[in-house]
């Protein structure tokens, strides 16, 4: 058949040209660190430490994701590099189904420590953990175990930052208008924003806060239009949490309103504005966590990360000019949750 | 009007091999995207078969995963031979999920074989209500049902997001204020069984079953009979006293039901539960879209949608599994399963190609090569003549 | 607490509002009404909108050169859409599906490009509002409508323009006819492939256009799966608009409105749940159909590949 065989040259043709333009359009480097072979030999003490990481958004969302990732990296290179631990991730697994088969897949080539960074995961962890008993698994971000021998909660008190954000808002804000954006109303979005407003009733009377749920964490444009919003109801201080806020401070900077970042440093987006970060750190627990399996403890405990254990850490814009007494303000508030004077959520 | 299925039946398996090429032209393209990230395309390709078919745990996934996307292209086959574009599939599948959980989670104590089913039969109802609501508003006010069905599914999300952080969350949540948005599990007893020791489970079972009797429903009963013919040429059926309106608003909610199973079957079969992640996606894992690739592909035959399903749900978990073992990001995966797609759909011209020359072999043998040609066209013929249905049709 | 709404603050609020974020609607729109009207379905409108708004956004990260990045951008949509052409047009594939296969594509490839080339979100300065001299003076409306960056101007200038195009001139008759009855369209010498071709080409340079209306004007960020269903949305609203630019036009800015609208519900206070007031742009489209019932019906020939006979 003639045009049977002019279709598939055609096809071929289309397959060669785009096969000759890729590897010109793309630098052929790695975007991950090279894959631990799969092995079934059971991990020995000289053998490096494998951790697994499943995450529901890309590991440089600059929000949730990427604070996992960036907490993995600094493990690693306190443990001293991959010789001693192997990190292997599965990053915008947001089909709960396609995580859960991670999550299976990496428990069953024998990883020490399998991370589903994400509550929705809850669900399929409490059906896939008790399948491999011998492997120690993290969840987060939830308040317990829910009573599973092998799996560690892990959980961000992110109202805690949220209320000095709040107050430090409450401080710079002159127009007594101040916004903010998040996505639905649940985990620590929803105890951010909760702190948030706590934070700005406590520190001025007057000032009122717009809370915006945009029911969405990928909608850019929506957290854009929402900060506008925001502006447009005369809001000269803002702040938002979860990935898709990139839009939200696009807003902000164009419109020279101050911005109070959460979950990963933000300050890049635009120095200008960022006034401070309230910064997530997991390193710290997940240590702890690989501490205690090595000594033979492969669940059953709940971490928190808080100002008080420093895995919760304001990390102050150098390019921005916070007056002294809001920066001693601040230092104030972050010692009175610390030392317990200060009840963020009563 | 009794006609045997042989040759409509016999055609896809002949064409199979079509598609078969496609992927393969679709995965050298993806070949030269893994060289570009510095990945081993061998090594990939390898994860990506083993992670789909290489080991009785790998495909007992690949089932699982293809199981919603059958039931979804089931239903996906009625609305189309019946003539309207069904893209709630995600919303419906959904709405189902939740109505059918909602039984369950009311009976906690009842006695499985009674409450099981009901659950799916409420859960169907769920879906056939949010597939119904469309089809009812396109065949009494003309409002096209893609724009309607992209919307309820939207809607159903936020309804879903509503409800599972309120009326029906997981009381344990609220008791350690973790507000994890996801209802309470369903009672052990009402799981479906396993079929070996894998996570295989009866729904699989129970969708091929289903793709028997949409099959027998759509070409062995008159209902079915007048919903194709609705859907080939509405005006005809309209002389010949079919109720277009009524046969329209019906394979939507028909549609919708099987998505709706599919939402119960994910919950009673994988999950146990009911859970959101903001998006549909996340519970839903895309079935409603991926089933109508599934049913497009198993050229709108029930039957054809069967292989069709468990290929794309291979391709879903294999491809993960090369994400994993090569560690590349997951964009890839992405992207690589939509070049198969328009590889594969590429593949049209040479389909038709082989379907005419059969039908004009078959046609000196006997008078039912006609339909098998009509039969073919599913989409293209359906989608655009269908829509012209209510125009010109006022009363339901 | 409902009367809060109808302060001139907030009025004036919802209609920035909403004329800015029907900018992407009316592009990717109206590219799809030309696909749709000359018998294209293209349901890959989020993917060429991805793949657009990330060529525009890198383009402008490399070079500084706002122009350079809306070329790449028209060039990229416009590729995407040639390759629409080439499967729904020559090799006749199911249009539903292609489209699908397509924002896959577009979905995974834009994100790949984002992580290898860039690495992590960053942000451009993109087009700044542009006052028009003395019309942006008018008060109270004036900065509403006329302190807009210039590709939102493009948008609305776009409206006119291209209904000109589809009802007044031999192109928009040929397209026309091309969708309604291709055969007669080519009995009387039309190309019914150079038709499509160009439409869908068209449409994937408007595609790309409402990516970069987003990455390089309104929002000045790139980030993976920007869009969130943007293209989707698009693609119903031809349908609300029934075929016609000016019904898209109506369409994109009562979406965009409502959308406002909610998110100012929300700031008010008013005692709505969150998840009701995002759900209210998806009704009230729907709402708004059914009371105004549409007596239009799409072209003939939508979705159907053309194949000449004999």
């Amino acid at each position: 058949m003639n045009k049977l065989s002019k279709l598939a040259v055609m096809i071929l043709l289309l397959a060669l040209a785009v096969s000759a333009c890729a590897p010109a359009a793309t630098p052929a480097s790695p975007t991950a660190p090279p894959a631990a072979e799969p092995t079934d030999v059971p991990v020995e003490a000289a053998e490096p430490f494998r951790v697994a990481v499943v995450t529901p958004s890309a590991n440089n969302d600059l929000a949730f994701s990427q604070s996992i990732h960036d907490a993995i990296v600094l493990v690693q290179a306190a443990m001293g590099g991959p010789e001693n631990m192997q990190y292997v991730i599965s990053e915008s697994m947001f089909v709960v189904d396609d995580a859960g088969a991670a999550i299976r897949d990496y428990a069953s080539q024998g990883y020490d420590l399998v991370i589903a960074h994400g509550s929705q995961y809850g669900g399929v962890l409490q059906e896939i953990a008790p399948d491999f008993p011998d492997i120690s698994f993290a969840w987060g971000t939830t308040v317990d175990t829910f009573g599973i021998p092998n799996v560690f909660a892990y959980e961000a008190r992110s109202e805690e930052g949220g209320y000095v954000n709040g107050i430090i808002a409450a401080a710079l804000t002159e127009s007594n208008v101040v916004g903010v954006v998040g996505p639905i109303e649940t985990g620590d979005a929803k105890l951010y924003v909760d702190g948030f407003v706590a934070g700005v009733n406590a520190g001025n009377a007057d000032a009122q806060v717009n809370a915006n749920w945009i029911g969405s964490f990928g909608d850019v444009a929506l957290a854009s239009e929402a900060a506008q919003t925001h502006v447009g109801a005369g809001a000269d201080v803002m702040a938002g949490t979860a990935q898709m806020v990139v839009g939200a401070i696009g807003v902000a900077k164009d419109n020279g309103i101050l911005w109070l970042g959460t979950q990963a440093s933000q300050t890049a987006l635009a120095p200008e504005i960022v006034v401070v970060n309230q910064i997530y750190d997991w390193s710290g627990i997940i240590l702890e966590i690989i501490d205690l399996i090595g000594q033979g403890t492969l669940g059953g405990q709940s971490f928190e990360i808080t100002l008080e254990n420093g895995g919760l850490y304001m990390e102050y814009n150098p390019d921005f000019d916070l007056p002294a007494d809001v920066r001693a303000l601040a230092d104030e508030t972050v010692q009175g949750i610390i030392d317990g004077s200060i009840n963020v959520l009563p | 009007m009794r006609r045997r299925g042989k040759i409509s039946l016999s055609s896809p398996i002949i064409d199979a091999f079509l598609p078969v090429i496609a992927t393969l032209a679709a995965l050298l393209v993806g070949a030269v995207m893994l060289l570009a990230l510095g990945a081993n395309p061998i090594v990939a390709y390898t994860a990506l078969i083993d992670g789909a078919f290489g080991s009785v745990n790998s495909l007992a996934d690949t089932l699982v995963r293809a199981t919603p996307l059958l039931f979804v292209g089931l239903g996906i086959c009625i609305a189309f031979r019946g003539g309207v574009i069904n893209i709630g599939g995600e919303g419906q599948f959904v709405a189902g999920a939740i109505s059918g959980t909602v039984v369950a989670l009311a009976l906690p104590e009842g006695p499985a074989l009674i409450v099981v089913p009901l659950s799916f039969l409420v859960g169907a109802l769920g879906g056939a209500i949010w597939g119904g609501i469309p089809g009812v508003l396109k065949a009494r006010f003309n409002v096209n049902e893609i724009l309607s069905t992209v919307m309820m599914n939207q809607i159903a999300v936020q309804g879903m997001n509503f409800l599972l952080l309120g009326a029906l969350i997981d009381p344990i949540q609220l008791e350690r204020a973790s507000r994890i948005p996801q209802t309470a599990r369903i009672s052990p007893a009402f799981s479906l069984p396993r079929l070996v020791p894998t996570r295989l489970h009866l729904g699989t079972l129970i969708a091929v079953v289903m793709a028997v009797l949409v099959y027998i429903l759509l070409w062995r009963t008159t209902l079915g009979y007048r919903i194709r013919a609705v859907g080939l040429n509405p005006d005809a059926s309209r002389y010949a006293g079919i109720n277009v309106s009524r046969h329209v608003a019906l394979s939507m909610a028909l549609s919708g039901a099987l998505a709706g199973l599919a939402g119960v079957i994910q919950v009673f079969g994988v999950n146990f539960r009911v859970f959101t992640d903001g998006s549909a996606a996340g519970f839903t894992g895309s079935a409603g879209f991926h089933g109508i690739v599934a049913a497009l592909f198993g050229q709108l035959h029930p039957l054809g949608t069967i292989p069709a399903a468990f290929f794309f749900g291979g391709l879903l978990v294999g491809a993960n599994r090369l994400q994993r073992t090569v560690q590349v990001p997951a964009a890839l995966i992405t992207s690589l399963n939509g070049l198969v797609v328009v590889f594969v759909v590429s593949t049209e011209l040479w389909r038709q190609q082989r379907a005419r020359r059969r039908a004009g072999e078959n046609a000196l043998q006997s008078e039912g090569a006609g339909e098998s040609k009509t039969v073919h066209q599913g989409w293209d013929d359906a989608s655009a003549v269908a829509s012209r249905i209510p125009d010109r049709e006022t009363s339901v | 607490m409902i009367e809060s709404l109808f302060t001139a603050q907030v009025l004036l609020g919802i209609l920035t509002s909403g004329i800015r974020l029907a900018t992407p609607y009316l592009y990717a729109g109206i590219g799809e009404t030309f696909g749709q009207r000359s018998g294209v379905l293209n349901l890959g409108v989020e993917g060429q909108m991805l793949l657009g708004a990330f060529a525009a956004f890198y383009a402008v990260r490399q070079t500084g050169n706002l122009w350079l990045g809306l070329l790449a951008a028209i060039l990229v949509g416009g590729l995407m859409g040639l390759a629409m052409a080439f499967v729904s047009v020559t090799l006749r594939a199911k249009q539903g599906i292609s489209g699908i296969g397509f924002f896959l594509f577009g979905l995974g490839m834009s994100d790949l490009l984002f992580q290898t080339l860039l690495g992590t979100v960053q942000t451009v300065s993109g087009f700044r509002p542009l006052a028009i001299p003395l019309l942006s003076r008018i008060p109270v409306l004036g900065p509403v409508f006329f302190n807009q960056s210039f590709l939102v101007y493009a948008a609305y200038l776009l409206v006119p323009i291209a209904n000109y195009v589809m009802n007044h001139t031999t192109l928009g008759l040929k397209i026309r006819a091309v969708g309604e009855n291709p055969e007669a369209a080519d009995s009387l010498g039309v190309s019914v492939s150079r038709v499509r071709y160009f439409t869908v080409t068209l449409g994937g340079v408007f595609s790309g256009l409402a990516g970069a209306s987003l990455s390089i004007a309104l929002l000045n960020v790139f980030q993976q799966g920007m869009t969130s269903g943007l293209g989707f949305i698009a693609v119903a609203l031809v349908y609300f608009g029934g075929w016609r630019v000016w019904g898209v036009l109506a369409g994109s800015l009562l979406f965009s409105m409502v959308n406002a609208l909610q998110l100012w519900v929300q700031v008010l206070g008013l005692p709505i749940p969150s998840e009701f007031a995002v759900m209210m742009p998806y009704v009230l489209t729907i709402v708004a159909l059914v009371v105004a019932v549409q007596r239009v019906r799409p072209p003939t020939a939508l979705t159907k590949p053309f194949v000449r006979e004999g």
